[in-house]
């Protein structure tokens, strides 16, 4: 007898539906208990008590992109760095460690080297100085 | 296969005996019908307690500043206020929900949900006792980081769909600050792993249990927690520990919904339940991220000369130790709300990538070093 049949995933994707389930029935049941009086008024963007100005979906700073970018290159560092990582301790035991280690280490001297790359340049002042560019 | 709650009923023989005649009286296999019961009766007392949880966590937050700042707080509803939270609850259902028209309609409606799910999702893996816990992945560290950057993605969505300048701004802040800080949070996580030799949570609170063989009675006692294992992961759990704030939202990194300056940041256009969705994920995730901090750094369920064992009682036992410690460390995460003044977005930043990616990045190299040369030994195994 045998109580692993639906698969190792079958308790996160019940957890999930639930989860849905949860959220979807306390939707309905505050749809027929609350009052529900749209005015145009009420239903404008709040702007401080004004009538609003323009859209708010417009250009926003590049800043944000960046940060973007190094977290993009860092998340797949350390998603990458998981299975090296959780392998390290057994290969220790069969007397292999030193090669996980200068792995390990070269890989994260590429990434030291480019967040200092970026350090330099100035990516990771959130007020960007000018005033590298010009000299 | 992997430990589930399933599993740990299923080795009892009265279980087995007890599913064996059910079969045979009723003509059919039942042992489907009991894996998805048990699976469903976990995860609704799970999901049960977590809405008590998150309730509960705003009352506290009240109480305890206003013990910090010589205050009453709430004591009208119930003995003490203590029933402040339900009143609360009950007023956000009878609340209109009033969905702005210049709002990205879709967008708007998704992203309390995506909030919410993605909470409940890292739930899955949260080890409450070596038998309680829902499912133990092996890969349980790597999908919690997973699931729980939905919550990022919802408060960006919510941010941006409603379509108002004070949203945006806090949804903006709220997307940079989360992806930020997860960098020093799963580099620091990751040096456990590696100390640990595993990813599942299992795995890394069982080589918290006793780390000197020759003294068994020292079962579960504090110098067995990862914090204590080597110089490097002391600073580790720190690193941990500010990351996780910045990842909850909370002071004094709250700037995506910097009440001071920006109304309310991301949910200022939601009102009535879907706002209730929002602070409760807030709520939730800050137990979320004080349970993984536990079961990483603090020795996880380790009961003290475990008592208890392996019974019935001494899984209720590992689930209150691990219970117990989480809440102390959200006393200390409100705590440290209403100490500290809120940073500034630049000082925010700095602090991330010009300070803790670094020192966490340094962090990882000394502990693959720690583990070369002194065989993943701790501090004190090596005097003793």
């Amino acid at each position: 007898m045998n109580v692993d049949i639906f698969g190792v995933y079958f308790p996160i994707v019940l957890l999930i539906v639930i989860g849905f389930l949860f959220v979807a029935v306390t939707l309905l049941v505050t749809k027929v208990v609350r009052p529900n009086r749209p005015t145009p008024l009420k239903q404008q963007i709040y702007d401080c008590g004004e009538n609003p100005v323009g859209k708010a979906w417009s250009a926003f700073n590049v800043r944000f992109y960046i940060v973007g970018l190094i977290f993009i290159i860092f998340d797949i560092e350390s998603a990458l760095m998981f299975p090296v990582v959780s392998v390290f301790k057994k290969m220790q035991e069969m007397g292999n460690g030193g090669l996980i280690l200068i792995e390990i280490l070269i890989f994260l001297l590429v990434l030291i080297f480019g967040i200092a790359y970026c350090w330099r340049r100035g990516d990771l002042d959130w007020v960007k100085s000018y005033h590298v560019n010009k000299k | 296969m992997e430990n589930t709650v399933v599993s740990y009923f299923f080795q009892f023989d009265c279980v087995k005996d007890f599913l064996a005649r059910m079969s045979e009286s009723l003509g059919f296999n039942v042992i489907p019908l009991f894996v998805v019961a048990v699976f469903l009766l976990a995860i609704l007392v799970v999901i049960g307690g977590l809405a008590l949880v998150g309730g509960a966590g705003t009352l506290a937050e009240r109480k305890i500043s206003a013990d910090m700042q010589l205050r009453y707080g709430p004591n009208r509803v119930g003995p003490y206020g203590l029933l402040q939270f339900l009143a609360d609850g009950v007023k956000m259902f009878l609340k209109e929900d009033v969905i702005p028209t210049d709002a990205d309609k879709f967008l708007y409606l998704v992203a309390p949900v995506l909030c919410i799910v993605g909470v409940f999702g890292t739930f899955a893996v949260i080890p409450f006792s070596d038998g309680f816990a829902i499912t133990d992945l092996n890969v349980g560290v790597f999908y919690l980081f997973g699931i729980s950057s939905l919550v990022g993605v919802g408060v960006f969505l919510g941010g941006y769909a409603s379509n108002s300048k004070w949203s945006l701004l806090g949804g903006l802040r709220g997307a940079s600050q989360i992806v930020s800080y997860e960098i020093p949070v799963t580099l620091s996580a990751l040096s456990i792993v590696l100390l640990a030799g595993g990813l599942s949570f299992g795995t890394i609170i069982g080589a918290q249990s006793n780390l000197l063989e020759q003294y068994s009675w020292g079962h579960g006692l504090p110098w067995n927690w990862f914090i204590f294992h080597n110089p490097f992961t002391i600073v580790g759990f720190f690193i941990f520990f500010i990351g996780a704030l910045a990842e909850a939202n909370r002071a004094p990194f709250d700037l995506p919904e910097a009440e001071s300056e920006l109304v309310s940041g991301y949910h200022t256009e939601y009102s009535g339940m879907r706002y209730a969705f929002f602070a409760l994920a807030e709520y939730i995730e800050i137990f979320v991220v004080c349970g993984t901090a536990v079961a990483l750094f603090l020795g996880g369920y380790n009961v003290p000369f475990k008592i208890g064992g392996d019974g019935i009682v001494g899984q209720l036992l590992q689930a209150g130790v691990f219970i117990g410690k989480t809440f102390a460390m959200y006393y200390v995460v409100i705590w440290v709300r209403w100490t500290l003044p809120r940073l500034r977005v630049d000082q925010l930043m700095t602090l991330c990538w010009k300070y803790l990616t670094p020192i966490s990045l340094f962090n990882l190299i000394g502990c693959a070093v720690w583990m070369y040369l002194f065989n993943g030994k701790s501090f004190l195994q090596l005097f003793f």
